[in-house]
């Protein structure tokens, strides 16, 4: 059974390296707390990455929320107007960009732009001997490189995906207001009653631990990267399509548990 | 002094493995104190993997490898991180850290590892850059600096916590003859300005006679001379009168022999 033996071991291989996803991250935890270099830099260090991966992804991240949101818009409203039920184009929007997809695409943004950014930083280091050169000079390139990440990403995952919430919002806002069922007002109360605090929050956890994810593949990709300019590219790409993939999965899980949850309650 | 000076670095049969390929067996030297060991063979002969030991960056199959009488190979990590600020290592590359400038990376162990101000660490690069010869290239990223200043830089970045042993990977390798012999001059001015102790991997013979107060020559993963400048110029060796009289292989079958000790794994 040849079949089942590859299926065998492709998931062992898949959880092997989720497992060490999971080693790298509590490593970091461990040195942030333990490791002997000094605070200060590592604030530095921190502050650096996360203007590079939080505050410089807003722009590009502002347009395409604000276009889904517009898109969400127009896609509700071709169902609902023959429901005569345009007036819940509002809560369509501030819902699914809430819930889902403003954290979804602030992962996406940031999956582009940083985790990939992460993998080949770390691979071209591999590749010239910097990680080397790093650990001789007593600097364990994990505390070094990859704790800042974890959290300049864990602060700014949740930040981007509040922003793209907004620009969301704000894009779906236009469309009601352009098309002339909704002032400015009207769009705010509208959004603001079929909005629950639990919609956001829901949201703002995922994009946590979407940021953690993309980190750790990120800098995992890079860590694994082997000899040669070629490999550093075939790290970045994996990077990205491992981080996407993981993103939907977790993203699954989490708003199957939210779905239970709320069933429950 | 009383006695012969103590060994800085005491290594006894070290064994390598990359897979079930064995690239050192068992090899067994010291380095002592202000002494300057170079490290000779031709490629594949595994002087950089025994460099790369003897720093900490592989781990061994067997053996110990004493640093100050720390066997690094079963330190913690903080003991090995207390012997590495004791040692400086300059790479083939340079291996400078590309996203900080010359200045930076010269600074950097020096801001993480020590309380100095920062006014004082720029004194202090400034210096390491001058002992060098780079002065004013404190701004300079290492893609703006040529091959041969990019080894400079990283022998500054080696000396930056003023260490008492220092390791060269290949200092002149691919530099022209002028660039090469500066090299050289600056290694001798290194160790006659400090008492340090110095291990270098090179494959230039001219400048492994130059500087060395011993030679080890390595042959596929064996120790087939040591002693000192005199002593291996007048060895009778066979594979050492080869690498010496740059003699090529005579038959196919030793390339042979090498390319089956890289497939072996593979089969």
């Amino acid at each position: 059974m040849p079949f089942v033996a590859e299926v065998g071991a492709a998931s062992e291989r898949s959880v092997a390296y989720v497992g060490g996803l999971a080693q790298l991250f509590w490593k970091s935890l461990r040195l942030l707390f333990l490791s002997p270099l000094k605070r200060s830099r590592l604030a530095q260090r921190t502050v650096h990455q996360a203007m590079s991966a939080g505050v410089g992804a807003l722009p590009i991240l502002s347009l395409i929320t604000f276009f889904v949101g517009v898109i969400i818009a127009l896609q509700g409203a071709y169902q609902l107007q023959r429901l005569g039920a345009m007036q819940l184009v509002a809560s369509l929007v501030s819902i699914s960009i809430t819930r889902e997809l403003g954290p979804l695409i602030t992962a996406i943004v940031v999956i582009g732009r940083s985790g990939s950014a992460f993998a080949a930083e770390i691979g071209t280091m591999r590749v010239t001997e910097e990680l080397d050169a790093l650990e001789t000079m007593a600097l364990d390139p994990v505390a070094y490189l990859v704790v800042p990440k974890f959290l300049a990403m864990a602060v700014m995952m949740p930040c981007l995906a509040i922003w793209s919430d907004c620009m969301g919002v704000l894009g779906g806002c236009v469309f009601g207001i352009v098309s002339g069922n909704f002032t400015l007002g009207s769009y705010t109360i509208a959004t603001r009653d079929a909005l629950v605090a639990h919609d956001i929050t829901t949201g703002i956890v995922k994009s946590l631990v979407f940021g953690l994810v993309i980190t750790a593949v990120g800098c995992q990709e890079g860590f694994s990267t082997g000899a040669g300019a070629e490999e550093v590219g075939r790290s970045t790409t994996s990077a990205v399509v491992i981080s996407i993939l993981l993103v939907i999965v977790i993203d699954l899980v989490f708003t199957t548990l939210f779905y239970l949850a709320r069933g429950a309650a | 002094m009383a006695g012969p000076p103590a060994p800085v670095i005491s290594v006894r049969g070290l064994r390598v493995q990359y897979g079930d390929r064995e690239v050192l067996h068992g090899l067994t030297l010291e380095v002592l104190h202000g002494e300057t060991v170079v490290v000779i063979g031709g490629s594949g002969s595994g002087k950089s993997t025994l460099l790369r030991a003897l720093v900490g960056l592989e781990r061994p199959s067997a053996g110990e490898v004493r640093i100050k009488g720390v066997d690094i190979t079963r330190a913690s990590a903080r003991e090995l991180d207390g012997i590495r600020k004791k040692i400086g290592l300059a790479f083939q590359g340079g291996a400078l850290i590309g996203s900080l400038s010359v200045g930076e990376n010269i600074a950097l162990p020096l801001l993480e590892h020590t309380g100095l101000k920062p006014t004082t660490v720029e004194v202090m690069v400034r210096i390491k850059l001058e002992q060098v010869g780079l002065s004013g290239y404190e701004n300079y990223t290492p893609s703006q600096l040529s091959g041969g200043m990019r080894k400079r830089a990283a022998f500054a970045r080696a000396l930056a916590m003023d260490p008492e042993i220092l390791f060269f990977d290949e200092p002149s390798a691919g530099l022209d003859p002028v660039t090469a012999a500066g090299i050289d001059d600056l290694i001798l001015n290194l160790k006659k300005a400090y008492s340090m102790s110095m291990v270098v991997v090179t494959h230039e013979l001219a400048s492994a006679f130059l500087i060395a107060d011993r030679i080890i020559l390595l042959d596929r993963g064996d120790i087939a001379a040591m002693g000192t400048v005199q002593e291996v110029q007048g060895s009778q060796h066979p594979r050492v009168r080869q690498f010496l009289d740059r003699v090529p292989d005579s038959t196919q079958d030793e390339d042979v022999d090498h390319l089956r000790m890289y497939t072996e794994g593979l089969r």
